[in-house]
């Protein structure tokens, strides 16, 4: 026996079926559509005003057409290093504590502080670097734009360390123990190395992002049209040079903050694709 | 031949001095590194607090809810700041929303698997854009966009509306809360779509067995997935409110309380942008990091709800 519904109401369930269907390709089509018109349009606007002067000239003065950044990307060099410097030992060190003894309550909640961490909005890490750093020395400095960076790194790498520490096989580790090899000398010897693409990768990002960042850096490092590579003085950073040159009324600076605006968009696309490529086999359990 | 390894069990502790000595120091070392991230959290909050005491008691309360903002006379009252941060954050998670979830069933109900990785790698590549590059953008092409055709469009034919309305300038309310929705959008969707996929396969065997069609199927797993949806929401409701450089770019930084959505406003983290590295007397310093920690309070307390939430739901659904 069958128990069918009226004609009409068939239609109307099938109707809604491909109605809603539709509205879901289209949603990804819309979605999708920004990141192409983004793209493209940087490329368009970045890739005329890119040149060899964009990488080694100095800044030239207003009214004068020309020069590059040539300090604003060793600046953004620089303090990303520093970010690094403070931030990787801390990231990678906590991440193992994470993988490796972290399966209780505090273990938990450093996880979950870092994950909050990490959702503490740029400019407010900027206020805190101001706060600790910029008050104490009474100056804008590069020293206290890399610390702001390596707040902002440090939940990224701690959370990718872990994660890619937890991706090698129990195998590997029980056979290190088995040998007689002591845990800690395990997780230095065999498991770090085993996870190091991954971890590499993930650092890769962390570091991409940071070099992007650039509301902690206006009242950090704060900008300079001139050559530093003082840590004790304001410093120029791409970022921060993109914001100036974009509210500035000249063309030509304009198309200058374009072209920044290409090299940190190409820097971002390869490290993710690299990092896609890299944590390939487990996707989609990024979230547990 | 592949070799099965045995299955091992691990040797009880050595009697060995040298090697426990060893686990214990490696032990701690990493734990002190796991506290100094932990403790980050708390400096800042601390840090936060104590540098805009000077304003929290000189206004108490009175500080979110007034809008004199004058550094001349040591006046500051934030609420166009606070208001402009939130209408332009629910500005961009009421266009957001829906668009995330549409994408989210696709990735996880519709979407080949061949499909659905470089999609989703697309939407994920949407966050990892530096949000400067969001503003240059915003301000070179979605502003004029807006104030040539969005901006017209809509005050013709939904003027009658208050909300859809005001100023043809292009930089405004609207503007930034396009900005923030295409930001957020990866967010929520990544979390949604995760959400979605850990939902057993059992659900949508038993909804097709019973006749559903697709549709049918799709709402069950969204009715099921919706505090995963909503943890997720709060996430990019977050984002929102803390984001700076695009907002500052397209917003217009007119600190105003106006009800049009095309009208110039101003939020709180671009008002950081903007005054905090010339903020000249102690109380204008004290009120901008008084606006930070707030920033900061707010975020967290979305942050940690909507983790919770998303941790509830998806460890649910993991086993």
């Amino acid at each position: 026996m069958t128990i069918s519904l009226p004609l009409h109401m068939q239609r109307w369930r099938k109707f809604k079926n491909v109605f809603m269907i539709g509205l879901c390709f289209l949603s990804a089509i819309v979605v999708i559509a920004p990141l192409f018109i983004i793209f493209g349009y940087t490329l368009s606007q970045g890739i005329g005003a890119l040149n060899l002067d964009f990488f080694i000239h100095m800044p030239k003065p207003v009214g004068e057409p020309g020069g590059g950044m040539a300090n604003a990307i060793v600046g953004t060099l620089i303090m990303v290093g520093l970010g690094a410097v403070f931030g990787l030992p801390i990231g990678i060190m906590a991440g193992i504590y994470l993988a490796e003894f972290g399966k209780n309550a505090f273990g938990f909640t450093v996880r979950f502080l870092s994950d909050v961490l990490s959702g503490i909005p740029s400019i407010v890490v900027g206020v805190v670097a101001y706060i600790l750093v910029v008050m104490p020395m009474s100056h804008f400095s590069a020293f206290a734009g890399g610390v702001a960076l390596a707040i902002l790194m440090i939940p990224t790498i701690t959370r990718t360390t872990e994660e890619m520490i937890r991706l090698v096989p129990h195998t590997l580790r029980e056979s290190s123990l088995a040998l007689g090899i002591p845990s800690w000398k395990t997780t230095l010897r065999i498991i770090l190395p085993t996870a190091t693409k991954g971890i590499t990768t993930g650092i890769l990002l962390a570091l991409a992002r940071a070099a992007g960042e650039t509301a902690p850096l206006l009242f950090t490092a704060l900008g300079n049209r001139f050559w530093s590579t003082s840590l004790n003085e304001p410093i120029a950073s791409l970022t921060v040079f993109i914001y100036d040159y974009a509210k500035a009324p000249f063309d030509d600076w304009n198309r200058q903050a374009w072209a920044a605006a290409f090299v940190l968009i190409a820097m971002v696309f390869v490290v993710n694709l690299a990092f896609r490529f890299v944590t390939r086999s487990r996707y989609g359990t990024s979230h547990n | 031949m592949k070799i099965e390894p045995p299955v091992l069990v691990f040797p009880s502790p050595s009697k060995s001095r040298n090697r426990n000595i060893g686990d214990l120091v490696f032990k701690n070392l990493t734990l002190v590194f796991a506290i100094v991230v932990l403790s980050l959290v708390f400096v800042m909050a601390y840090e936060m607090y104590k540098g805009s005491s000077l304003s929290i008691e000189k206004f108490g309360w009175r500080f979110l809810w007034t809008s004199v903002w004058d550094p001349v006379k040591g006046d500051f009252g934030a609420l166009p700041y606070v208001y402009g941060t939130i209408v332009s954050s629910l500005v961009a998670l009421v266009i957001a929303l829906p668009l995330s979830i549409g994408v989210s069933i696709f990735l996880s109900e519709l979407a080949p698997r061949w499909l659905e990785r470089p999609v989703s790698f697309m939407v994920e590549l949407l966050a990892a854009i530096p949000s400067i590059v969001y503003g240059l953008w915003g301000m070179f092409v979605l502003v004029p966009v807006v104030r040539k055709f969005i901006g017209p469009f809509i005050t013709r034919y939904l003027g009658f509306i208050p909300l859809f309305n005001g100023a043809p300038y292009g930089f405004g309310m609207l503007a930034a809360g396009i900005v923030l929705a295409i930001m957020i959008l990866p967010i929520i969707t990544s979390i949604s779509r995760d959400v979605m996929m850990s939902i057993p396969n059992t659900q949508r065997e038993a909804a097709f067995a019973l006749g559903a069609t697709k549709w049918e199927t799709t709402k069950i797993i969204l009715s099921n997935a919706k505090s995963g949806i909503a943890g997720a929401t709060l996430l990019g409701l977050g984002r929102a409110i803390g984001e700076t450089m695009a907002v500052t770019m397209v917003i217009g930084n007119m600190p105003q309380i106006s009800a049009h959505l095309l009208d110039p406003a101003y939020s709180m983290a671009s008002v950081l942008a903007n005054e905090f590295s010339e903020a000249t007397t102690q109380l204008y310093l004290s009120a901008l990091i008084e606006i930070g920690l707030l920033l900061f309070a707010v975020r967290i307390i979305l942050n940690a709800a909507a983790r919770l939430i998303v941790w509830s739901v998806t460890s649910k659904f993991a086993q």
